[in-house]
């Protein structure tokens, strides 16, 4: 998938831009994307290094246990095939939380943690399970509740009342989850494993 | 609303705070285990640092190239036909690839119609509502060497096209269009 997406998104902009003669652009496009990447992972690594530490605390006292039982009835519809102890619903609890509340950096160390565990139950290693697949289109179905970057980046460009956007956001944000976990429901039961 | 803001400072401290007293509490080693946790996180990262790489490469050939803002133009008469204005849709593209650009989108938004117009609400409450689809899937499926993800970009993808949806129809109710 991974594979076809990229394949595909170079071939079709070089050949793009061979068309419409922005190849100049695109060779500094390339140069720099690279540069840009590893600019983010040296900021990704010293964030998500802090956050796994905090993490890994939070494991070991038990606070994330103590958490993942209270989330567990909600959890249990999306991944009936998980046990309630287990480690892969402490971690899917802990990215779950995390992205509630804003923390994205804290959701994706979090996040990786659960998909080692998810893919331990996992029978075919190359290919995503039920669970690792309903997993990943939560995550991705934007869980924060209040989005604090936008709000600021309002207010920064003068709006009159920066926060009325955080009702409808989270409504928003419901509906997306929503059609979401239908979306993966009715979807495993026609994709074969 | 100064609320919210405020609050924000608050949350990542005191989210530690909870934690850390809780591991005292239960009298756990708590700097072992902080360092136990960064070394993975700092393994995690390594290992998905080329595709990171590779991810944003092929996101800066697609929009050096011109071919993005081409697409938004092929769309822009069949979207004006269903109302939805046509300024929000590169932002609406970008979202999926990378956060980062769909940040500065939003500000080009914001500077050209304002945040409290019709486009500057929809893009505020979109952004707060979608994520960076093929970033976390990369990252995520290469952190456990999954090659065959099946249902999970339809699935991702239908939850993001209701965010979209669901952040017109919103603002449409509750803020008109103007």
């Amino acid at each position: 998938m991974l594979n076809f997406i990229w394949v595909f998104c170079m071939l079709l902009g070089i050949v793009f831009a061979l068309i419409t003669g922005e190849m100049a652009a695109v060779s500094d496009g390339i140069l720099s994307a690279g540069k840009d990447a590893v600019n983010l992972a040296l900021t990704m690594a010293g964030v998500v290094a802090t956050w796994s530490g905090i993490m890994k605390i939070a494991e070991k006292g038990g606070m994330i246990s103590v958490l993942s039982d209270k989330l567990y009835p909600l959890l249990h519809i999306l991944f009936p095939a998980i046990s309630k102890k287990s480690k892969a619903m402490q971690y899917i609890s802990a990215n779950f939380i995390a992205n509630f509340l804003g923390l994205g950096w804290a959701a994706t160390p979090a996040g990786i943690l659960a998909m080692k565990e998810l893919q331990k139950y996992n029978t075919k290693k190359d290919t995503a399970s039920n669970a690792i697949c309903m997993f990943m289109i939560v995550n991705m179905s934007s869980l924060q509740l209040v989005t604090i970057n936008i709000i600021a980046y309002r207010q920064q460009y003068g709006s009159a009342n920066p926060g009325e956007i955080i009702g409808p956001g989270i409504v928003a944000t419901l509906i997306s989850t929503l059609i979401g976990v239908l979306a993966g429901k009715l979807l495993e039961r026609w994709w074969k494993h | 609303m100064r609320f919210f803001l405020y609050l924000s400072d608050f949350i990542i401290p005191v989210t530690i705070l909870f934690i850390v007293v809780f591991g005292c509490l239960k009298k756990i080693n708590i700097y072992d285990a902080f360092i136990e946790g960064a070394v993975d996180g700092l393994k995690t990262v390594v290992d998905i640092l080329p595709t990171l790489i590779g991810l944003m490469v092929a996101v800066a050939v697609l929009r050096s190239s011109g071919f993005l803002a081409f697409l938004t133009e092929m769309l822009r008469p069949l979207v004006a036909l269903t109302g939805f204005p046509a300024e929000v849709i590169p932002l609406s593209l970008m979202r999926l690839v990378s956060s980062s650009a769909a940040t500065g989108l939003l500000m080009d938004l914001f500077t050209t119609y304002g945040p409290d117009s019709f486009i500057g609400r929809i893009a505020s409450v979109m952004m707060s509502c979608t994520e960076t689809v093929f970033y976390t899937m990369s990252v995520y499926f290469t952190a456990v060497k999954i090659t065959k993800t099946r249902f999970t970009l339809a699935g991702a993808l239908a939850a993001n096209a209701a965010g979209i949806l669901a952040a017109y129809y919103i603002t449409v109710f509750l803020f008109g269009r103007q």
